[in-house]
């Protein structure tokens, strides 16, 4: 029989650090992506620019993703 | 006292009595429900126990674990942010692009007689619009360059020096190559734009607009 008990403080904290740096990898992925894009439409190379945008939004879903576990398992605390 | 008027040891529920060991099953509930919440017992950041802190930490107890995971999680929450700022900005980009594309090349404009510009002199001119600085230069008779006069770096005026072959960014030190246009020396990474030109008579007409990342 598998219990569903809350996770305790320090499992929180671990999945927090845990989920930070996958969260801190894909911002850096994304401020990369940024500068690039933004220099190569500067100098009128413009064939990047919908594609890079679209990796940046999945990156920012990923995150939001993550962002929605630590809502819910902050919420089973409760 | 029991009904019958024995009397009995009353039975100890410590499950480390002796003799008790292992009889978990015998055991009140109350024996495995611990005397305090472990998420109200606060270990300091080096984990020694609070007899052994300095003073400083003891006036000032806080919950360190429960400060450790707020921080994080608080940290997160504003690395999403970032992350959410940083994809606005790529579809900005993208936004701007669609918008540029849709008004597509600007229209040729005329900008200057070859009488008015002797060689090895420079002229201003705003193509394709009025707040789009650009210049004009004739380094030989037969030669024709004009860029846009901000410099690629944090958009500065560029100031060109036909004697030397090179244009100038005064706030940076940036150097551009004057026949080309790209960067020689200091922060400019990308070369200036370029504006096309041509010649119709001896009118000279700007007919677009050339960005380049090399």
């Amino acid at each position: 029989m598998s219990v569903n008990r809350p996770f305790t403080r320090d499992q929180r904290t671990t999945i927090v650090n845990g989920m930070l740096a996958f969260v801190l990898m894909l911002v850096v992925l994304q401020l990369w992506l940024l500068t690039a894009t933004m220099n190569a439409y500067l100098g009128g190379d413009t064939a990047i620019v919908w594609p890079a945008a679209a990796v940046s939004v999945v990156c920012l879903l990923l995150n939001l993703g993550l962002l929605r576990y630590l809502y819910y398992i902050e919420r089973r605390r409760r | 006292m029991t009904r019958d008027g024995e009397s009995r040891t009353p039975i100890d529920a410590r499950i480390d009595t002796p003799g008790r060991e292992g009889l978990t099953g015998t055991a009140p509930a109350s024996v495995y429900r611990p005397l305090r919440d472990p998420e109200q017992v606060t270990t300091a950041p080096d984990g020694r126990p609070m007899e052994g802190q300095p003073a400083w930490r003891t006036d000032f107890p806080i919950d360190w674990p429960q400060d450790a995971y707020v921080e994080r999680r608080e940290f997160m929450k504003f690395m999403v942010l970032t992350s959410g700022a940083f994809a606005l900005g790529q579809l900005w980009i993208a936004g701007q692009n669609w918008w540029r594309r849709r008004h597509g090349q600007p229209e040729q404009m005329r900008i200057a007689s070859l009488d008015d510009i002797a060689v090895g002199e420079t002229r201003t001119f705003a193509y394709p619009t009025e707040h789009d600085p650009c210049v004009l230069i004739r380094p030989a008779a037969d030669v024709l360059l004009a860029y846009n006069q901000k410099c690629t770096h944090l958009s500065c005026a560029v100031i060109p020096r036909v004697a030397d072959g090179v244009i100038r960014c005064p706030c940076h030190e940036g150097l551009f190559d004057l026949s080309s246009g790209r960067p020689l020396a200091g922060p400019p990474r990308r070369p200036l734009i370029r504006i096309t030109l041509r010649l119709q008579g001896r009118d000279i007409y700007a007919t677009g607009v050339e960005e380049r990342t090399t």
